[in-house]
């Protein structure tokens, strides 16, 4: 992602050029978004899931609840985690072996969302205290890369963790033991992620994998339901100016609740 | 860009923190003013192999940096045919926190280098040196939060101690909020119980925002007061970057004038009002 790969001159100046004449490759506007379709619990094996289309980004989004002990600082706290996955089949580029700089970002982007609107009630993943608690894992599996990773997959984690149930442990003479039922996961509040990037003076919404090659930067700001920024980085080689990110945040704030709209469902 | 962007207002949430006990007389809980950053101490070309170096000092923070290069990129397929890269590395060792951590990259060390590279770049003529590398090695030897912030201002005065022309100079500063307060540099424990953190590097001359990551829970108000509350703070480590500067390689005003050989002749070495210099 960002400028990995060195683009063609060609390439750059082509779309520079449609930008300036307010349209963009594909016949959008600067604030349209690609088609985005969102299936939840697509998967029977996990706890919850969800598969999303952004255009011809396609990404699924698994949710497995495991066991684990708390972290020492917050024993009566259960864990989320999300990693993300670039897998080789979902872009040229991307070659199998650890996780690079872009999937890192992608994971800790999507995992600050969700962490800093306190999306789950970790108390309630509490088992015993200090021993064990329910680590939930959002897995991010890109499956087709064309740009827009961060939103997609933002978008995707909120509707998996909607969906998802965790197994319900019966505490047995300091025990635990698995009940057989399942309860579904409290989702507290829904933030989804709302990526801008900035082509020489243009500032564009869900940027395919054209428009990410040849990006100067690119702003994520995160909004909760409530209007609340919970996340905000900035990536990309080129600085933002104050009025610049005044902008971003302004077309963060009007795209939100349509993308979380259709994170939810129905 | 005609108009002025306005955000639209939100009221602020609830504080995420519980003890709003002490509500009597508000103070930070080292004792700093709202808007006061820590002691900042730079010292320049403290390491004797590197290109360029640094050593920064922001409060009980502790961080050295390297700088090497430009120099021959390895290994050589990474290297770009238009302009140097970039490599940044951030590193904490082992004892720098409590308790130990792995000497191994974790993943916040990735972002970090990555972000520090992003926040690095804008401010290089990169284009100069094809096909080179243009390595940053950070090393947090005591970290006391803020370490992204105080590793960015370490790097961008390295870069210039290496001699890579640049632009103009990073300098960073974190903007938080604690009790419903918002508060510039963030101590550890400030880094902590706070209610948000949002790390902010600029550069002060291009009027440009390299580096902003946020998270915690802020109204669009809030970021607002934020960005410049940061901004205003990134400039005063700027004073700091370009004293330290000055103090290594500032032209001293002369006692008596050198012989008069020594003296450039062509226009284009007349020593000019940059930073770093008079």
């Amino acid at each position: 992602m960002s400028k990995s790969n060195i683009v063609s001159h060609l390439k750059q100046k082509k779309i520079s050029e449609v930008l300036s004449t307010g349209k963009r490759m594909d016949g959008r506007g600067f604030n349209d978004f690609r088609e985005l379709s969102i299936k939840h619990n697509v998967l029977f094996k996990s706890e919850g899931s969800a598969e999303v289309w952004l255009g011809k980004t396609h990404v699924m989004v698994g949710v497995k609840v495991g066991t684990g002990t708390p972290f020492e600082d917050t024993p009566d706290e259960g864990v989320l985690m999300t990693n993300a996955e670039f897998t080789p089949i979902a872009n040229a580029a991307w070659e199998p072996g650890p996780p690079k700089e872009g999937s890192i970002e992608l994971a800790r982007v999507v995992d600050r969302g969700l962490r800093s609107a306190e999306v789950l009630d970790t108390s309630a993943l509490k088992i015993i205290s200090g021993k064990l608690v329910q680590i939930v894992y959002v897995d991010l599996y890109v499956l087709n890369y064309d740009g827009n990773l961060i939103d997609a997959c933002s978008a995707g984690a909120i509707a998996a963790l909607m969906g998802a149930k965790k197994p319900v442990y019966n505490v047995v003479e300091k025990e635990a033991k698995l009940s057989g039922e399942k309860v579904p996961l409290t989702v507290k509040k829904k933030p989804v992620a709302i990526s801008i990037i900035k082509i020489g003076d243009k500032l564009i919404l869900d940027p395919t994998a054209d428009e990410e090659d040849v990006m100067d930067c690119r702003l994520t700001i995160t909004f909760d339901e409530d209007g609340h920024i919970c996340t905000m980085q900035k990536s990309g080689s080129e600085g933002l100016t104050l009025d610049e990110i005044k902008k971003c945040i302004n077309m963060a704030q009007e795209k939100a609740p349509e993308i979380r709209a259709k994170a939810i469902g129905d | 860009m005609s108009k002025k962007p306005t955000i639209k207002k939100t009221t602020a949430r609830k504080p995420r923190t519980k003890k709003a006990d002490k509500a009597t007389s508000w103070k930070r809980n080292d004792g700093r003013a709202f808007d006061e950053l820590r002691t900042i101490k730079i010292e320049i070309g403290v390491l004797p192999n590197a290109d360029g170096s640094a050593y920064i000092e922001v409060g009980r923070n502790k961080i050295l940096c390297g700088v090497f290069g430009p120099r021959e990129m390895h290994p050589k397929h990474q290297a770009k045919p238009n302009e140097a890269v970039l490599r940044c590395r951030y590193h904490m060792a082992p004892f720098s926190v409590d308790p130990r951590r792995s000497p191994a990259p974790s993943r916040r060390d990735q972002e970090i280098s990555m972000v520090m590279r992003s926040a690095l770049e804008p401010a290089v003529f990169l284009e100069r040196y094809p096909r080179a590398s243009i390595d940053v090695y950070v090393e947090v030897i005591e970290a006391d939060g803020g370490t992204r912030c105080a590793s960015i201002n370490a790097a961008a005065v390295a870069l210039v101690d290496a001699g890579i022309p640049m632009k103009d100079l990073v300098a960073a500063c974190a903007v938080g909020k604690i009790e419903d307060k918002l508060i510039v540099d963030l101590g550890e424990y400030e880094d902590k119980k706070g209610q948000s953190d949002m790390p902010i590097a600029y550069m002060p001359k291009l009027n440009k925002v390299t580096l902003l990551q946020m998270d915690g829970i802020m109204s669009t108000d809030e970021v607002e007061k934020a960005l410049n509350l940061g901004i205003e703070g990134c400039k005063k480590v700027y004073e700091v970057q370009r004293e330290a500067l000055k103090k290594k390689y500032g032209i001293e005003q002369p006692q008596d004038k050198p012989p008069k050989e020594y003296q450039p002749e062509e226009p284009e070495e007349e020593p000019k009002t940059e930073e770093g210099q008079q």
